[in-house]
């Protein structure tokens, strides 16, 4: 009863295998994860000097939102353009709880800004329960991700799309931003959230605590990337590409594709949140500079650079854009939103899979030399 | 009416003033293998979308009893009903195991969408050698040939496991052997489910179908056997239109209705080229 639909059903079925082997290709993610674990735990404290190691702990912050890029955008066609909003989130939960801690352990209730500019002497009634580390740190991922979820479930359910979502979060990012440096009196302003003195009982001023700073934002950088592959080679994987590739089609197999998008989207957000946490002890500071349409994109280039469907092509392009900002930016204040522009259209418009797809392309060329490549990776949703 | 199979009632669709779907009532009977034919823009492809509830629809459709209108895409997929689309949409970057996987998994929970697929699920498996494909489960979809791509659809609909297909012209393109062997296909999987076909190819049509219904501007022309409505007047002058002329040609137009060229499913004799070709160029 199984007659096949095929008359003559063609011979060329290899399955196209990485080079080098079955056991190669079978450890060579595993590998790369240890070699990254090495140089980023135990080489780069080694070779680098405290002050380029908190400057690594900082472009790290950048690469973990750039985890959550790749799962959103290269792997669910999310345009994320609004990320600032949950790195803001994250940063500034983290930043009130520090805030709280300096104050109470200088024998005050109020943070020394809030002294300053002080209008009623009282405590915001919603800086509060910040004071409560657990409820902070819960607080750092869950209200980016509530916050995500909220605007996902209306937007996706509308099947807004492409553009209008990226407008959309780039409003959204400019409105935080807005809103927070008109509150001067309760958020710091366009200064922000700065000068902190502990952190969980530990001195930031001691150099030993900030390399702890460091291992901790290392290892979540670790953890996300070991969780995010492991989510890129899940069904739910499959499902997101599909979604992101042919949505109607998915619909039809009877999923809901907002459910799907949501899931990325709202991971992304959580990511985004964490990284804005981790930036806060590292840097010293969370201000609505760091979190508006600028550092909004800016989140996105270094993805869109390294490539955004390969978690390690984004990672590393976060880690390349960040590390060329502070270099640049520096010698060259006005060229470097110039260049970043310019790397932003044209890893987007002329290289949507970013550097790592170069790699690939080239091998695929060498593997098969008549064959043209695939088409390029979904736009955007 | 009846409860079981589907059954539309005064079904209309509009865009922007047109009505492409004009007051539209059809009972399929379970295991019935039913072709929807007719010229271009009759309102075929879009009868099947206010089914699938793709466009907005007024009127009534049930399927087993229950009222589909009004559900989103998704919940009326859910309850049983798939189809394919007339340019084939397959997830072009997923190979074709990964292709059929997510056909196949509509109610998985959470917990098993988190993990990798640790083997191929039975169905599955049972799809690609129906179609033909195992040997190309690894490749990209996007890498198929367009019949195999079409292929690729029909396992979709296998594996989702619905009780009501409906297909948008499924053999457009494929060479002779290729529409027999999917024909074949159609006819074992309509015993157990509900297949509804949209088709040019009128010598396909003659093969496999069981029932015949004849759309022409939104309206249901003709229904029956393809005897019947091979032999129905009105058909003729559709397809005919003025060119062949009412009578010009007694006694060739009931045959010439459909492509009567065997193998090709090409221009029938005695009929001129251009008022058949809408029968026969199958998109
Ligand atoms: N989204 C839309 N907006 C406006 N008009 C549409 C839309 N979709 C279809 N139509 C019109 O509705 C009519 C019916 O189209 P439909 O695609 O259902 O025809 P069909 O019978 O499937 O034709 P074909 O054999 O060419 O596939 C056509 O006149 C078409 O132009
Ligand atoms: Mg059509």
């Amino acid at each position: 009863m199984t007659t096949t639909l095929s008359p003559s059903p063609p011979s060329a079925g290899a399955a196209r295998k990485p080079a080098g082997g079955p056991l190669a290709a079978r450890f060579r993610v595993p590998g790369a994860f240890v070699l990254g674990a090495v140089l980023l735990v135990g080489v780069a404290p080694l070779v680098l000097s405290d002050f380029r190691l908190s400057l690594l702990a900082k472009y790290l912050c950048y690469a973990i939102v750039a985890v959550g890029v790749s799962l959103a955008w290269g792997r669910g066609g999310l345009l994320v353009l609004g990320q600032g909003v949950f790195f803001g989130l994250g940063g500034y939960a983290m930043a009130m709880h520090l805030k709280l801690a300096d104050a109470a352990a200088a024998g005050s209730t109020l943070p020394d800004f809030m002294q300053l500019y002080g209008t009623s002497g009282a405590l915001p009634w919603w800086w509060a329960p910040f004071a409560h580390p657990a409820f902070a740190l819960a607080m750092t991922v869950l209200l980016p991700m509530a916050v995500a979820a909220l605007l996902g479930l209306c937007v996706f359910r509308r099947r807004v799309k492409g553009a209008y979502f990226a407008i959309l979060s780039q409003a959204l990012a400019a409105a935080l931003s807005i809103w927070l440096i008109g509150q001067q009196a309760t958020t710091g302003g366009t200064n922000g959230l700065t000068d902190f003195q502990g952190f969980f009982g530990y001195d930031l001023d001691d150099p030993v605590n900030q390399r702890m700073v460091y291992f901790v934002i290392a290892a979540v950088l670790l953890l996300l990337m070991a969780a995010v592959r492991q989510l890129f080679v899940s069904r739910y994987g499959e499902l997101l590409v599909a979604v992101r590739d042919a949505e109607e089609r998915v619909r039809f197999l009877g999923y809901d594709p907002a459910a799907v998008k949501l899931v990325a989207y709202v991971g992304a957000a959580g990511m985004a949140g964490l990284a804005g946490a981790l930036f806060v002890p590292a840097v010293g500071i969370i201000s609505p500079a760091l979190i508006g349409i600028v550092p909004s994109i800016g989140f996105v280039i270094g993805a869109a650079v390294g490539g955004r469907a390969s978690l390690l092509g984004a990672v590393l392009g976060a880690i390349a854009v960040a590390w060329a900002q502070s270099t640049l930016s520096d010698a060259f204040p006005a060229a470097w939103t110039y260049l970043q522009g310019l790397l932003f259209v044209v890893a987007v418009g002329f290289l949507p899979g970013g550097l790592a797809s170069l790699a690939s392309a080239v091998r695929a060329r060498r593997a098969r030399p008549r064959t043209t490549p695939p088409a390029p990776t979904g736009g955007t949703a | 009416m009846n409860g079981d199979g589907l059954t539309v009632r005064d079904l209309r669709v509009t865009f922007d003033g047109f009505t492409a779907v004009d007051g539209v009532d059809l009972d399929i009977r379970p295991g019935d293998l039913r072709f929807l034919i007719g010229p271009n823009g009759a309102g075929k492809t879009t009868l099947v979308d206010a089914i699938t509830g793709l466009v907005p629809s007024t009127g009534s459709v049930r399927f087993e009893g229950r009222e589909l209108r009004g559900r989103p895409v998704h919940r009326i997929a859910r309850l049983g009903i798939g189809r394919t689309f007339q340019t084939a949409t397959v997830f072009e970057e997923l190979t074709v195991l990964q292709n059929l996987d997510i056909a196949a998994g509509a109610g998985r929970g959470p917990l098993t969408l988190l993990r990798r697929r640790k083997e191929v699920p039975e169905p599955v498996t049972r799809a690609l050698e129906t179609t033909g494909l195992t040997g190309l489960r690894d490749r990209p979809a996007g890498a198929l040939a367009h019949g195999q791509k079409q292929w690729l659809e029909i396992g979709m609909l296998l594996v989702q496991d619905v009780r009501l297909l409906l297909l948008d012209e499924p053999v457009a393109g494929m060479s002779h052997d290729e529409r027999e062997a999917t024909g074949e296909l159609l006819r074992r999987v309509s015993g157990e489910r509900t297949v509804v076909v949209i088709e040019h190819d009128m010598d396909f049509v003659r093969s496999f179908a069981r029932s015949v219904t004849v759309l022409h501007a939104g309206r249901v022309l003709s229904e029956g056997s393809v005897a019947d409505v091979q032999a129905d007047a009105r058909v003729q002058e559709v397809y005919l239109g003025s060119a062949a002329g009412s009578g010009s040609v007694p006694g060739s137009v009931p045959d010439s209705v459909p492509g009567s060229v065997p193998g090709s499913g090409s221009v029938p004799g005695g009929v001129p080229a251009t008022a058949t070709a809408t029968v026969a160029e199958g998109a």
